[in-house]
């Protein structure tokens, strides 16, 4: 049976959690940038998750998340051994990777393990990758050995200076591009204002910047636009024509927007769940 | 049965429906079906034609006089039978098929009178006959042997036309594997059309008799991305169907269209339908909440969206169409039964512009009025803008149902699959076959969005050709 939790670990505990899936057809196909619709249980919401890692001969992926609703509060309640009721993919475009030069690679939060699979992508493709990660403080930084294991320079940004740059990634990111001769692309995934923030810095410079959107989907496979963003003034759907775009182009506003969209209905299930959760406790 | 033709000719047998105020606040059934004596009342009503024009008006051919004649002899057995032949979803094709443009629509009866009532007598026959498995229909045994386990064909997506090929083939002793990128098979029987039109139970049901006639159906694969066609003939499968459906929903390219509370008819009818979002919050998708939604387009997505919202809550539901009432593409019934329930239809405007608050909310909406000009290619009177008189609606949701374009996911993948100038895959009338060989196509992938039982009778086309080409 498909879709088994092979190994659970707790990433920042309470808070951030990797799970590697037994899903060889998905794992397969699947490259840095693409994603997962998945639902936790039969009563469950299709949520997409960037898959962080595949291993193609075991025939598993990994996905990292974060806690903060219903769904990814459920799958926490999940154990090694247990399985989802659905896991779909690859879907979404694949990073476009090629030979470029230097890459820099910006993650904030969950979003750097996604950053780390498209790293190894950039590195494999014979890039020079500068990788740049950032968190609040030192133990909420993610997949710093990972990262670390393949991508010779990690550049590190805590809030609270407890490692590397104490301030932004950000900063850390306008010293780069104002030190390194030619930087070819960066490539940003993190919190939305983290990537806004990004493409800022990026733009009096001139260096293509890539995003990857985080929107709210429901198929995940270009059938209901839920997901859908402007840049450059079209309209496209995250799922099919993305999920990463060209920063620069990308209205954020809107993003924003569209994400709080359920925001009522999100904090009820998340009310009912928690109930939920204290009766089976007692 | 000469006799029958001199009695006095009677109206068409009511169906049973749920009060419009009852069923406005829930997601039954509206419609509920004949009682056998209202089914024997309206079979008789046929005339038995020697030349029987309303199966020439089905696409998928159902020998529609024997049926009734079967059911008028009260053999429900061979009423059943005869509308297996051709079609292996007589229960939802009973309920969702347009029959006033297909078989009722050619019915002599019609010319003077009412047509007879096809679709409620082949609803009838197979919702009665139901109890008895599709293995059993066919073979008299519980479950099906498969005559030939080294012939397999791979249907991508599991809507009405892959359906129609699995249950065809299936019939037939070919294995069948079905690809399905959702969690649940249906395709748009599922996540499309309202529990209050086609109920879940009718299509588990014609699953299940697909399943017992040997059917696998692989859920959460999605063609072109976990699979690909390529992938499938290197697998060994004699032939591909390709049936997977619309698409990408269109949207109007107006200001304001991706405000928070404007959403595609497909996501809503997707979280309602497929995700369940009326059993919210013990199911976990959620819909959005709105009292005064504004549905934009008029065929019968537009009417499901609209009756649905309906259901949800929403105090007042328009329709605004660009058209009149007459252009409407949407079934007469649907649009009968929406205005019985209270939804509202506002003709000859279209949408300029939506509005929302400072946190990207919408609450209105500018429409342009208009009027009926010349017939255009459609052969509908085209609307005309009437310069300078535009109205402002005010709506805290609007839905978008105004058709599709192809999604590119599956065509992308396979580059050597032959595109028309829309988009969609060119494939043979006659065969449903592509560009590639042994590679087939048929439904909304080939035509666009169109209904239920045209996707079945390309499904059925095809899969006439793959098993001739296969046995």
């Amino acid at each position: 049976m498909g879709y088994t939790i092979l190994k659970k670990e707790e990433l920042i505990p309470g808070q951030t959690t990797m799970m590697v899936i037994d899903a060889p057809q998905i794992a397969k196909k699947a490259k840095p940038g693409n994603f997962v619709m998945l639902r936790v249980s039969e009563h469950g919401e299709r949520i997409p998750l960037t898959i962080a890692d595949c291993d193609k001969e075991k025939g598993t992926i990994s996905i990292v998340y974060l806690v903060v609703g219903k769904t990814t509060a459920e799958m926490n309640t999940l154990r090694e051994g247990g399985r989802f009721a659905d896991v779909c993919g690859p879907l979404g475009r694949p990073t476009h990777i090629e030979k470029s030069g230097t890459v820099v690679c910006v993650g904030g939060g969950t979003g750097i393990a996604a950053m780390h699979h498209i790293a190894k992508g950039h590195v494999e493709a014979g890039n020079r990758v500068i990788a740049i990660i950032g968190a609040r403080s030192k133990n909420l930084l993610l997949f710093c050995s990972e990262l670390s294991s393949f991508c010779p320079e990690v550049r590190i940004a805590t809030d609270d200076g407890s490692e590397g740059h104490k301030g932004f990634v950000t900063e850390v990111l306008q010293d780069i591009l104002e030190t390194e001769d030619e930087v070819a692309e960066v490539v940003a995934i993190g919190p939305v204002p983290m990537m806004e923030a990004v493409c800022r810095v990026t733009l009096p410079f001139n260096v293509k910047t890539t995003v990857s959107l985080n929107s709210i989907m429901v198929d995940g496979i270009g059938m209901c636009g839920a997901c859908r963003c402007t840049v450059g003034g079209k309209t496209l759907f995250a799922c099919v024509d993305g999920p990463e775009f060209d920063g620069h182009k990308v209205d954020f506003a809107e993003l924003k927007a569209r994400l709080w969209q359920f925001k009522e209905q999100e904090e009820e299930s998340m009310e009912l769940f928690s109930k939920e959760c204290q009766c089976h406790g007692r | 049965m000469a006799d029958r033709k001199q009695k006095k000719i009677r109206g068409r047998t009511p169906m049973p429906h749920q009060d419009p105020q009852v069923r406005a606040g829930n997601f039954e059934e509206v419609a509920l079906g004949y009682s056998r004596e209202q089914a024997l009342i309206e079979a008789e009503r046929c005339l038995q034609c020697k030349k029987p024009l309303c199966q020439e008006g089905c696409p998928v051919n159902i020998d529609i006089r024997w049926f009734i004649a079967c059911l008028v002899d009260d053999d429900l057995e061979g009423a059943f039978n005869a509308i297996r032949r051709t079609n292996s979803l007589p229960a939802v094709c009973g309920r969702v098929c347009p029959q006033e443009t297909q078989c009722e629509g050619r019915c002599i009866l019609g010319k003077k009178h009412e047509p007879v009532a096809i679709g409620r007598l082949e609803r009838y026959v197979a919702d009665t006959y139901a109890a008895r498995s599709a293995c059993e229909e066919v073979t008299d045994l519980a479950a099906c042997a498969l005559e030939r386990e080294d012939v397999r064909v791979a249907c991508i997506g599991s809507g009405p036309s892959s359906l129609t090929v699995a249950g065809y083939l299936a019939g037939r002793g070919i294995k069948v594997d079905v690809f399905e990128a959702l969690h649940e098979p249906g395709g748009v029987l599922i996540y499309g059309i309202p529990e209050f039109r086609l109920p879940k139970s009718v299509v588990a049901r014609e699953l299940d008799g697909l399943r017992q006639l040997g059917v696998t159906f692989h859920t959460n694969w999605v063609g072109g991305k976990t699979i690909t066609v390529q992938d499938l003939l290197e697998q060994g499968y004699g032939a591909i169907f390709i049936g997977v459906g619309a698409g990408l929903p269109r949207f109007l390219g107006v200001p304001g269209e991706n405000l928070v509370g404007v959403f595609s008819a497909n996501e809503y009818l997707t979280r309602v339908n497929l995700g369940r979002a009326y059993a919210f919050p013990n199911y976990d998708t959620p819909a959005y909440r709105a009292r005064r939604v504004a549905v934009i387009g008029a065929g019968n997505v537009a009417m499901d969206a609209a009756r649905t919202a309906l259901r949800m809550g929403a105090k007042e539901v328009s329709i605004v169409y660009r058209r009149s009432e007459d252009e409407m593409p949407a079934r007469r019934e649907e649009i009968e039964h929406a205005v019985e329930e209270g939804i509202r239809i506002r003709c000859l405007c279209g949408p300029l512009a939506f509005h929302g608050d400072n946190q990207g909310r919408l609450k209105a909406m500018t429409v342009q009025k208009m009027e009926l000009g010349q017939p255009d290619e459609s052969g509908r009177c085209s609307p005309v803008c009437l310069e300078g008189q535009t109205e402002q609606i005010s709506c805290d949701m609007a839905i978008i149902a105004v058709g599709t374009r192809p999604n590119p996911i599956l065509l992308e993948a396979t580059p050597d699959l032959k595109l028309n100038k829309w988009g969609y895959v060119e494939a043979d009338p006659e065969t449903g076959e592509t560009s590639m060989p042994n590679v087939f196509a048929g439904g909304d992938i080939v035509t666009g969005a169109a209904t239920v039982i045209s996707a079945m009778g390309a499904g059925r086309r095809a899969a006439r050709e793959i098993a001739e080409r296969l046995l």
